[in-house]
């Protein structure tokens, strides 16, 4: 099932939690809406949960337009990031719930319910708990718990808000690799929402990076690590440093100083701008070219690398960046350091 | 001197624990409740011992004690039932929606705690009674709401309101949205979100305010005896004729008559009790 997102507008008491936004979702995709807290990213997958009610917009499953539904007959399946398990009931009645409030007609008969509760149980690996209350499970097994119960209705599209976000590092390692076997084995398009990037780049086929209410990059885990279309996304995933630069004339500079790089691609060609580059993307420069020139504040060894701390610029104009040096290059505190960005961007300066 | 056995039940209760006091706390709490309740209680017991076995027997199975009791613990049953449907609403209300005075509801809900019973059963008898405001209107329709258990009901309900409300009120205040929100997206409507999800989830604070409503309808003295009318075998209630055979100094029959009263009270609240902790082990509350 295609979900589209048309121009959705939401404000909570005159406050815009979403300007005008709009994404395709193609049938039987994986997708992480990224964000920072307050982003709207979760606000986004609620609307299209029909939790939510957009000020302005419309939302389509499919062809049909989904704004016009309720939540109960929009058939998405929403696993809620602290589950919201029933907790009176067992695991078997959890999962059976959605089944059994389906008006007389088209609920299942009873052994009918009973055989896809087991079989959701085996598709979740919990076989054998079915007895048991939700008190009585792990946070994963409470995870897997609201998944399944959220199957069960046979949704139309599977919505997760940070469904990892309140489990510890070792499981929420597996059960990411787990709902990534899970979504290729079933197919559902299924969107997740988190503030992750790691989780994000790691498990969803598109990342939608959200800041402030708006999308800023739709696009692959590669297209939004190597080819950031903005600040936020540069600086928002992975490690960066920027710096103040003008552009002019075919160079880069810093204060004046050439930096020995020269604007390409979609970089500003003139003019005030802000440099973007990866703390690897380097290259020490020892023949007097021209180059960024820092001392070294503090060094660290991190497993295979070692990252220099920088100060570059001057008292009244500080500046610090963080860069991947050899091992075998001289990093001690006070040490000059003279590096060139091999892979960086130029966006205009802001304001 | 304590045998090494007894020594050893001793460490077992006492479980090394950083909170501290065990001891202290655990030996205060049973003085005070032995001063405050279990010697009252015994002094009960003792003074209903001085009965031989027949004629304790024929006190209890005299019509009027038996009538008394059954008035006194019908009552009290049909209050608190009452008071735990309107008590769980009126709870909703105060903790689901936002209006103008909703402040007020909830201190006006408070008030049956802080009113002199006596006052109460005064103001509700001057109600309910056929010439009052409200007997009167009830008049019409034919219903007769005071000088009967009827009027007792009333008075119960009026007493016990709050001890639903405030042990309901908590426990809905923690209910999850997301709980709610998840029953939507399986598809349940708001009806069988209320029933299959919500209420159940609140039963065990509803038993709870359930079960102190009745123990203060059997209890309840002061107001009940202004609206009651008082007529032995119709609406005469036990804790009544308990001070009827005070005042006939027949001090006997009376600490029979609450020796009964408090044997089926601390029944009744026992299997409430029991039917609470098998819920709570079920649901996980209290673990």
């Amino acid at each position: 099932m295609e979900v589209r997102v048309s121009k959705i507008r939401k404000e909570f008491d005159r406050y815009p939690a979403l300007h005008d936004v709009s994404l395709d979702i193609r049938s039987g995709e994986l997708i992480a809406l990224l964000g920072p807290s307050g982003s709207g990213k979760t606000t986004l997958l609620r609307l299209i949960a029909g939790l939510e009610q957009p000020t302005l917009g419309r939302i389509f499953f499919g062809t049909e337009d989904a704004s016009l539904k309720t939540v109960q007959e929009r058939h998405v399946g929403f696993v809620f990031q602290h589950y919201a398990l029933f907790r009176h009931m067992t695991v078997a009645e959890n999962i059976a719930f959605g089944l059994k409030v389906r008006p007389r007609g088209e609920r299942p008969p009873k052994a009918e319910i009973r055989r896809r509760v087991e079989e959701l149980l085996e598709m979740v690996q919990l076989s054998g708990l079915e007895k048991r209350y939700p008190n009585q499970l792990s946070g994963g097994q409470r995870q897997r718990v609201a998944l399944a119960r959220a199957m069960a209705i046979e949704p139309k599209v599977l919505l997760l808000d940070e469904p990892f976000g309140a489990l510890d590092a070792k499981v929420r390692k597996e059960l990411r690799r787990w709902l990534r076997a899970f979504h290729d084995r079933t197919g559902h398009t299924t969107i997740f929402v988190t503030h992750d990037q790691e989780e994000a780049l790691e498990l969803a086929d598109r990342v939608v990076v959200m800041s402030q209410g708006r999308i800023e990059q739709v696009g692959s885990s590669d297209d939004v690590y190597d080819r950031p279309n903005s600040p936020f996304v540069f600086s928002f995933i992975g490690d960066s440093a920027s710096l103040p630069v003008t552009v002019g004339e075919g160079a880069v500079r810093l204060r004046d100083v050439p930096l020995g790089i020269a604007p390409r691609g979609g970089d500003v060609r003139s003019g005030e701008g802000t440099l973007f580059f990866r703390p690897q993307d380097v290259t020490l420069v020892t023949d007097g070219g021209p180059a960024l020139e820092g001392r070294v504040a503090t060094s660290r060894r991190l497993a295979g690398t070692r990252i220099a701390d920088l100060d570059i610029g001057t008292p009244a104009d500080p500046h610090h960046v963080e860069i991947e040096v050899p091992l075998d290059a001289d990093a001690t505190a006070g040490t000059l350091i003279r590096f060139r960005p091999t892979r960086w961007k130029i966006f205009p300066a802001e304001g | 001197m304590t045998t090494p056995a007894a020594a050893s039940v001793r460490w077992r209760l006492r479980q090394p624990s950083v909170i501290p006091g065990f001891g202290l706390t655990l030996g205060f709490s049973l003085a005070y409740l032995t001063l405050i309740i279990l010697i009252p209680l015994s002094g009960l017991l003792w003074r209903t011992a001085s009965l031989s076995g027949s004629e304790f027997l024929s006190i209890l199975t005299d019509e009027r004690t038996l009538n008394a009791l059954k008035v006194s613990f019908g009552t009290a049953l049909a209050a608190a039932f009452i008071n735990v449907v309107f008590g769980v609403i009126v709870a909703w209300v105060i903790v689901r929606y936002e209006f103008p005075g909703r402040r007020i509801i909830d201190a006006v809900v408070d008030l049956p705690f802080a009113l002199p019973t006596a006052v109460a059963g005064i103001a509700l008898a001057a109600l309910y009674a056929p010439n009052g405001w409200i007997g009167r209107l009830l008049g019409y329709i034919g219903v007769k709401a005071a000088f009967n258990p009827t009027g007792i009901v009333i008075a119960l309900v009026f007493i016990g309101l709050p001890f639903v409300v405030r042990t309901v009120q908590p426990v809905m205040e923690e209910i999850d949205r997301e709980v709610e929100e998840a029953a939507a997206t399986l598809g349940a409507n708001r009806f069988q979100t209320v029933f299959r999800v919500l209420l159940p989830g609140l039963a065990p604070a509803i038993l709870t305010g359930f079960s102190l409503a009745f123990a203060r309808g059997v209890g309840e003295y002061g107001s009940v005896i202004f609206i009651a009318g008082n007529i032995p075998y119709v609406s005469e209630i036990a804790p009544l004729l308990i001070v009827i055979r005070l005042e006939e100094f027949n001090y006997a029959a009376a600490t029979a008559i609450a020796t009964i009263m408090l044997s089926i009270a601390f029944l009744m609240l026992l299997v409430i009790n029991l039917i609470q902790a098998w819920s709570r082990r079920r649901y996980g509350h209290g673990a």
